[in-house]
């Protein structure tokens, strides 16, 4: 019974992430009806929104402490960050150690604005096209956008460490009643998870609840009618694919601690983000959020030792076995509509 | 000649004429001069144009024909690699068998997948053909390593079997004795032609690779593969059933890829699974694409570009800039240095996105589309009358 928490579990943190980009990845081609390959770079830069606010914290000023002396015997370099000089050194150093949340508010803006630029600068002229050219365009803009990255911060995975008070884990098997130390479970999981049902719920409060959603939503089921009723559809759309941004940013950025982010780091998410859509139904919300957490689930109790004697190497394509048996049995996905892509 | 048409044969010859005179044309500038450097008539170079053309050409015969995008071919290259070094392993180091083997394993591989992909069409055709390349690329990594000796990569030694072998026979890959690493140097002056076995191996197989798909395009089943990517649905409703047509063309397309994979292996006996990464996938897809999709020589173009900036592009280092500049005023090399860095050398990836960008939103022809526009361009100002009747050279 532990073993199975335990699995269900180590599943969320990783379904958590397949969620919030096939939800933005559903939210771009219901709206738009676009197919975008470049998703997972827009994780990726989320995740490097990250490091990149780490980085301007800790930018530090030297001072030369003649009291001390280093190992050399010269006088010893001291480096501190000017927010520690400004905020005095407590509460500069608990800025540096919270930089991953507050990268959140860092993300949001250059997420959404760069939606934007993609949307109105490129994915504008591509509406009418075939879906092979979106996916193809989209393809070369993630080699780009992976390829500056990897320009200004190198090929190498950048720790991006979660602040000290959500380092270490957490006995959850002590709280509903198991045995110590039966089920260990890594604080920032537990957060990625909490935060990505929280974005989640927002998305779908959002649309479901506001005039704007609504319109949205209207516009997902007949873009033309909506657009004769004299309303700019296709600003909204606009705005939908910066949320959708935004919500893939998000998910990179809280992800830093989990795994350490370099350049390909969107790519591995892509793949799978995609099955997932696949699986879920394309144009699904709830379908997308769903096999988000279903195959990541399925992946961890994949991994467990018990499965693979029976099933060696069963953990590295169970994703794609269960894709393609979906997709061969259930052509519209779990919870896809019908008609919607079924061809 | 050989069941071509007039303007076909024109074009056969020529695409021979420049396969087998390569070494030459790669060649165009002298030994030890500045422009050396772009020089890529060495046999390494020289077999990956061959061996990924023949690639892109099969991939070419797929997605030009019948429309269907798959994001899974390198697993046939896989295949076919694995193939071929176990052959090398088990029966002789010459490289007919491995390459016979690799051809019918990866047929029966994309015999399979093709038959189940192919049910579906559309993207979903594309996501399942990635399925089934990711599943092939994470088993060779983990539970298939005594077949493919997981990260190191399958490779020949020296107490492998190699039943067909006598005592003498050679340690390296060859065909009936002849070395495929064997090159011939021809100076004259300045210049160094290098005439390699093994590339004119690659060629010759190549060259036959590329009159089969020739027949291909202007076969009846060609025609038919055209029509399937037309309108699928009127085939349909017209009571014929187009999966054998499809499944034949996915399978053909799968086979030279082996064909490929086997090619490579044969030219350095070492198979990695890198080989059937999705990346690698892409790659055929942005050699397809970039050099023109349903035309005859466009994927042999693309593979040609791509190789060649890998190659070439990417060993352009600071130095080598700095020299180029060195005859403009300091600041002004400084900067163009700066500006050119980030395209050249390691980061030669970013200028690939952005030319395959480029192609994709302004010549969704490709390259050879690009080379009409401009005849088209020229020989407009002369005869306003030909521009109208000028015929896709395919």
């Amino acid at each position: 019974m532990d073993a199975i928490l335990l699995q269900t579990l180590n599943g969320l943190d990783k379904g958590a992430a397949y969620a919030l980009i096939a939800l933005g990845l559903t939210l771009i081609f219901g709206t738009l009806g676009v197919v975008n390959f470049a998703h997972g770079a827009l994780f990726m830069i989320g995740s490097f929104c990250a490091v990149t606010l780490q980085r301007l914290l800790s930018i530090s000023y030297t001072t030369i402490d003649p009291e001390k002396t280093d190992f050399l015997g010269n006088p010893a370099k001291i480096e501190t960050p000017y927010i520690e000089g400004w905020f005095g050194p407590e509460i500069g150093a608990a800025i540096i150690d919270w930089s991953v949340p507050l990268a959140i508010i860092f993300a949001i803006p250059i997420m959404v604005t760069l939606g934007f630029i993609m949307e109105r600068g490129l994915i504008k002229h591509f509406y009418n096209r075939p879906h092979a050219d979106q996916i193809l365009v989209t393809f070369g803009l993630a080699i780009v956008l992976q390829e500056i990255i990897k320009y200004y911060f190198g090929a190498n995975p950048i720790p991006t460490p979660a602040p000290t008070a959500f380092k270490g884990s957490l006995d959850i098997g002590v709280m509903i009643g198991f045995d110590p130390n039966a089920i260990i479970y890594p604080i920032w999981r537990l957060i990625y998870f909490v935060f990505s049902l929280i974005v989640i719920g927002g998305i779908f409060a959002f649309l479901r609840f506001t005039t704007f959603g609504m319109v949205v939503r209207a516009g997902m089921a007949d873009r033309e009618t909506v657009g004769l009723l004299g309303i700019n559809i296709d600003k909204r759309f606009t705005i939908m694919f910066g949320i959708a941004a935004a919500v893939a940013g998000l998910a990179g950025v809280m992800y830093t601690p989990i795994n350490s982010p370099n350049y390909e780091f969107g790519m591995e998410f892509l793949v799978l983000s995609f099955v997932v859509v696949v699986v879920g139904g394309m144009g699904s919300l709830p379908g997308a959020v769903m096999a988000g957490f279903l195959l990541g689930i399925l992946g961890s109790f994949a991994s467990m030792n018990e499965v693979k004697q029976i099933f060696p190497g069963i953990d590295q394509i169970i994703i794609y076995l269960v894709a393609i048996i979906i997709l061969l049995v259930r052509p519209r996905g779990l919870m896809g509509r019908k008609g919607v892509m079924e061809e | 000649m050989l069941g071509l048409n007039n303007r076909d044969t024109r074009f056969f010859l020529i695409v021979i004429a420049l396969t087998l005179f390569t070494p030459f044309l790669l060649q165009p500038f002298p030994e030890g001069s500045a422009m050396a450097q772009f020089n890529a008539g060495y046999p390494d170079l020289m077999q990956r144009f061959a061996i990924y053309g023949i690639f892109a050409i099969g991939f070419n015969i797929l997605l030009g024909l019948t429309g269907y995008l798959s994001f899974g071919h390198a697993a046939f290259l896989g295949v076919g690699s694995y193939s071929a070094v176990w052959m090398f392993k088990l029966l002789s180091l010459n490289v007919i068998p491995g390459i016979i083997l690799a051809v019918i394993v990866s047929g029966i591989f994309a015999l399979i997948i093709g038959y189940i992909s192919l049910r579906r069409s559309g993207i979903y055709f594309s996501i399942l053909t990635l399925a089934f390349a990711q599943m092939s690329f994470n088993l060779a990594y983990s539970v298939l390593t005594p077949i493919t000796n997981g990260e190191t990569g399958l490779q020949i030694r020296l107490n492998d079997p190699r039943i067909l072998d006598g005592e003498g026979a050679s340690q390296y890959t060859n065909l009936f004795g002849l070395d495929m690493s064997s090159s011939f140097k021809l100076a004259m002056g300045d210049y160094v032609f290098t005439f390699n076995a093994g590339y004119y191996f690659c060629a010759i197989i190549a060259i036959a690779a590329f009159y089969l798909s020739l027949r291909i395009f202007r076969s009846p089943f060609g025609l038919m593969l055209r029509a399937v990517k037309s309108n699928q649905h009127r085939m349909n409703y017209t009571g014929l059933n187009t999966r054998p047509y499809t499944l034949a063309a996915f399978v053909i397309s799968g086979m030279y890829a082996g064909l490929a994979g086997g090619l490579l292996a044969a030219m350095d006996p070492l198979a990695g699974a890198e080989r059937m990464q999705w990346t690698a996938s892409g790659e055929v897809v942005l050699m397809t694409i970039l050099g023109g999709t349903g035309t005859l020589m466009g994927p042999i173009l693309g593979a040609g570009f791509i190789k060649y900036f890998e190659n070439i592009f990417s060993k352009i280092n600071d130095n080598i800039l700095h020299a180029w500049f060195s005859a403009l005023p300091d600041g002004l090399e400084g900067f163009l240095v700066t500006i050119i860095h980030p395209f050249v050398g390691k980061g030669w990836h970013l200028t690939l996105g952005l030319v395959f960008m480029l192609v994709v939103i302004f010549l969704p022809g490709g390259l050879v589309e690009g080379g009409q526009r401009i005849k088209t361009m020229f020989s407009r100002k002369k005869n306003s009358d030909a521009a109208s009747d000028v015929k896709p050279a395919e």
